[in-house]
């Protein structure tokens, strides 16, 4: 096949190099310098000095006279927290350096071997990827604890196991989480380590940011965290305004982490839209892009148009809270409304940033099982800039009853129903290629299959929702928490695993044990919709959301549905008793392309060298060819011609 | 290519079949056992309206729905790699098909677009669907801006058959729900008493944070904003019993914030109204004048939070709790 013209400006970027033996020890690879745990020192004594200067300046400044409790030293203290730890992981020494007028030491950029490099600054999108894994993982779990513990005081109709007070504190904390691992669950991972490899590229464009997007990610869900110690906070997700600002110094917490991951997500967006804009191999036009790629484009115009409105929401709020600003604060000239405004701004193109990667995940597998090409790709492709565009233009309908600005609701009704013409595309291309396929039913293909399912669900629902007459009913109740559950959940977290068992064996070199994931797949399939069916009904029947009593002649239902909810709990042990026997009990080693695809992500020698692609690929076709004749061989790649060679020249 | 062909029609054919016949079933079941029992029930026009569509909705979801897990179901039954002896479908059908796509795209726009025009009709011909629609509401039902404005001036009255719009003040904070009823000097009750057969004008304010008015059969929901009042109207029918919630979270005790209210006849209304307005005479007077919208008291309602005591300089509206001792 055709051998690559080369770019020499990819070449740079992990090259091996002498190890930097002359540098100083925190700059040495390895467990010497720069890692997690030297993050945490630093960010723990960067609260400290934060904590302190707040208090320092602003001693008298309490909501509540003599409470001892100083939301400015609250404020400083998360913030000079977030500063320390990024330092301390080593994120700041080249913008610094750079600042300073200093030679930047780019040690950061020296491949490291073993298993340090995932704990450090480290310029590898691959290694981000995985480090990305573990942290969505995290946040996961967390979140699905707290899950656990809503599901289990709506045992009873009455309050019995959480007083009212820590009740809605796990509400809120769990959706918060949740809705923030969600809007990086598919773009952090999976995005950040294939979108180069898809696209035939060594290196991501902005591997710096790459990299500062995921530590400033931990570093949010650390702040976010940091709620629960301050005391919580008692708006939910949505924080609506008069009630944050009335809330206590937990709402420091929210607002400002908003802020931290806002900041990660507008990085990681812009990066990867660069990255797939500039860094496309020779021949990868845009209709060859695999779709999945084109999914993670629109995802991340999304995260960097949207995500900035967030930004600025929360730091209004956090000025509302400790400089006594009233951008929120009615009786002194503010509005409550700004901040649904705001937040609903960023709020709804949210949601599609957490369901384009699902779709782009499904239409990227659906081929692979059925054994034909993708139906519709220029389709697909619309489906999602069309979705992504609309996304802008839909927000006021979570204002339908609010009573603001009431003559745009047949507007918003429209935009909102439009919206699913787009998101119908993709109903189209996945039954499309399904049409007389040949299906493989492999655990990820399964999970796709759940997911048009679901997403199904969650979508004609969603019109349910749009409609103003029978919104009046559902706004707001079980309906509405059950209506994206079953977008968010069944459709992103069902694609985002699909994508694991699918993408880990090309991660790791180990598959995912068959067997277990089966069992894991038909527990979490059918104990989710056994969880979140039933809230529809409860909906209908008039249960608001975020409540800790309900009428007694739903507690049936409700328990029906806690008890799935634990069972679907258990699924998820199952799916991490199945990671860690795959990969670390019994790794069983996965073949070069167990799947038989013929993406350019498989093609490229396993494990994925440091720089990916020996020789740069040229492309002549898009990865879909399944079962035609003229279709390239799997290796249309001129694969690794010079095994030797890091940096081919023609 | 001809077994190809007819093998293909076959396939579609028994689909096509497959999906007709769940489709009708599931419509029957639906519309002979269900549809009347869609909450939130026909007890007014708008929790009528609210139910109509719904089933309107679902009457067009459900052949979506089925249509797409029969294909789904029948692609996994007959097209799965065990069973299926042919290689899958090649050429460049399978890359796409315009005509399939072409109908894909033209029905669902279609059917969307008949929804937001039905849902749009509701909209308007329900006066709001008995949602919040601001302080000056478009669609409004006939004689309802003459019944504010008196209602405002304390020039309002109603009595049994004469047909004019009742306004109501549902005043929320945190948490609990009270009522004003101008037409009757303004008296405050914790009760929601309703007369059958009337149109309702609600209108909807808080004292503190966001609340939300929900009366869940009558099909009412409004968002109680601070200094907003959100007005909903709706048309009581027959007498009944009706649940009050709250679903805007505000606060710790969100999930507590409910009580229930009565529609009764006119007449009993009447005589509720005025019994309730000469026991209440002492405790209205020492009510703030009845306004659309209230700032709370530094001392009072919900207040608390700023801690000059002061209320805002620039607001016209009346001080709630006012006249209440300073704690």
């Amino acid at each position: 096949m055709t051998i690559s013209a080369e770019r020499p400006t990819h070449e740079d970027v992990g090259t091996p190099r002498t190890p930097a033996s002359r540098a100083p020890w925190t700059q040495r690879p390895g467990w010497l310098s720069q890692h997690l745990g030297t993050a945490i020192v630093v960010g723990f004594l960067g609260y400290l000095f934060g904590h302190w200067l707040g208090n320092a300046i602003a001693s008298n400044y309490t909501y509540i006279a003599n409470d001892g409790q100083n939301t400015v030293a609250d404020t400083l203290g998360l913030l000079f927290m977030v500063v320390g730890f990024l330092g301390g992981i080593g994120a700041l020494n080249y913008p610094l350096a750079k600042i300073v007028g200093r030679t930047a030491n780019e040690d950061e950029e020296t491949p490291v071997e073993g298993w340090s490099k995932y704990f450090r600054y480290t310029l590898d999108h691959k290694v981000v990827g995985i480090q990305y894994i573990v942290g969505v993982l995290l946040f996961m779990f967390t979140g699905g604890l707290l899950a656990m513990a809503v599901r289990s005081e709506l045992l009873s109709p009455t309050t019995h196991l959480f007083s009212p007070d820590t009740y809605i504190k796990i509400v809120s904390e769990h959706g918060t989480v949740m809705m923030m691992m969600a809007t990086s669950i598919i773009v952090g991972p999976l995005g950040n380590y294939l979108v180069p490899l898809m696209i035939g590229s060594r290196r991501m464009a902005f591997p710096r940011i790459e990299a500062f997007s995921f530590w400033v990610f931990i570093a949010g869900y650390m702040v976010i965290f940091s709620a629960l110690p301050l005391g919580g906070f008692p708006t939910g997700w949505t924080g609506y305004a008069p009630l944050q600002t009335q809330a206590g110094p937990g709402m420091i917490g929210y607002l400002l982490g908003f802020a931290v991951i806002g900041l990660g997500m507008m990085a990681a967006g812009f990066n990867i839209a660069v990255t797939i804009v500039n860094y496309r191999a020779p021949g990868m036009t845009w209709s060859r892009l695999p779709i999945f790629v084109w999914s993670i484009l629109a995802t991340a115009a999304l995260l960097t148009l949207a995500t900035p409105v967030l930004f600025a929401g929360g730091l209004f709020g956090l000025l509302d809270k400790t400089a006594q600003t009233a951008f929120y604060v009615s009786e002194h000239g503010g509005s409550s409304y700004l901040w649904q405004n705001l937040f609903w701004f960023f709020g709804h193109p949210e949601v599609y940033i957490m369901a384009l990667p699902g779709f782009g995940i499904v239409g990227e597998l659906v081929p692979v099982f059925a054994r034909k090409p993708l139906f519709a790709y220029k389709i697909a492709a619309a489906g999602m800039i069309g979705v992504a565009l609309l996304s802008f233009f839909v927000w006021q309908h979570h204002l339908f009853q609010s009573g603001i600005d009431p003559d745009m609701r047949p507007l918003f009704m429209l935009t909102t129903e439009l919206i699913s013409i787009p998101t119908g595309f993709i109903f189209l291309v996945g039954m499309g290629t399904l049409y007389r396929a040949k299906i493989r039913f492999e655990v990820p293909m399964l999970f796709c299959m759940a997911v048009f399912f679901n997403f199904l669900i969650g979508g004609v629902t969603g019109v349910f929702l749009s409609d103003v007459p029978v919104n009046v009913t559902v706004h707001g109740g079980f309906f509405v928490l059950s209506h994206f559950h079953y977008t968010i959940m069944g459709g992103l977290l069902f694609a985002f695993m699909a994508g694991l068992y699918y993408w880990l064996p090309k991660m790791t070199g180990r598959m995912m044990n068959r067997k277990i994931g089966m069992v894991h797949f038909w527990t979490m399939f059918v104990f989710f919709n056994l969880t979140f069916f039933p809230m529809f009904i409860i909906g209908l029947l008039g249960q608001p959301r975020r409540v800790f009593t309900y009428a007694k002649n739903l507690q049936g239902l409700n328990d029906f549905s806690s008890i799935s909810a634990f069972l679907l709990g258990l699924s998820f042990l199952i799916f991490f008793a199945n990671l860690m026997w795959s990969m670390f009990i019994k790794p069983e080693k996965a073949p070069a392309n167990p799947w038989e695809s013929l993406g350019l992500e498989w093609q490229t020698a396993s494990p994925v060298p440091p720089h990916n692609f020996d020789r740069i690929p040229v492309i002549t076709t898009d990865p879909y060819g399944y079962g035609e004749a003229a279709a390239p061989a799997p290796a249309y790649v001129a694969a690794s011609a010079d095994p030797t060679s890091t940096s081919s020249q023609t | 290519m001809a077994e190809n062909s007819s093998q293909k029609n076959g396939d579609l054919r028994r689909i096509t079949i497959i999906w007709l016949i769940v489709t009708v079933v599931g419509e029957v079941l639906f519309w002979t056992l269900v549809a009347k029992h869609v909450p939130p029930g026909r007890m007014t026009e708008t929790a009528a309206s609210s139910q109509s569509t719904f089933n309107i909705l679902m009457g067009f979801a459900m052949p979506v729905l089925f249509g797409v897990w029969v294909f789904m179901a029948y692609a996994g039954r007959v097209w799965s790699d065990k069973r299926n002896p042919n290689p899958a479908m090649g050429g460049a059908m399978a890359r796409n098909h315009r005509a399939t796509s072409v109908a894909w795209i033209t029905i669902t726009s279609v059917v969307v677009l008949f929804l937001a025009v039905i849902g749009t009709i509701g909209l308007i011909h329900d006066h709001g669907s008995g949602g919040g629609e601001g302080p000056n509401p478009i669609y409004s039902p006939a004689g309802a801006t003459q019944a504010e404005a008196a209602a405002l001036a304390g020039t309002a009255t109603w009595s049994p058959g004469s047909n004019k719009v009742l306004p109501v003040q549902v005043i929320a904070q945190q948490w609990k729900f009270t009522y004003r009823y101008p037409t009757f000097g303004g008296f405050e009750t914790s009760q929601l008493m309703l007369p059958a057969d009337t149109t309702i004008a609600f209108n909807v304010t808080s004292l503190d944070v966001i609340h939300s008015f929900w009366a869940y059969q009558l099909g009412v929901k409004a968002d109680a904003n601070p200094q907003v009042n959100n007005v909903a109207f709706t048309e009581t029918k027959s007498p009944g019993n009706f649940m009050v919630r709250c679903s805007e979270l505000c606060g710790i005790w969100h999930g507590a914030m409910f009580n229930s209210g009565k529609v009764v006849s006119q007449s009993a209304f009447m005589s509720w109204a005025q019994g309730t307005e000469s026991a209440n005479t002492a405790n209205t007077a020492d009510l703030p004048a009845f306004a659309w919208t209230y700032v709370p008291d530094a001392n009072g309602a919900a207040g608390g939070y700023y801690l000059d005591g002061k209320v805002t300089p620039y607001s016209t509206s009346e001080q709630y709790g006012a006249k209440q001792p300073a704690s």
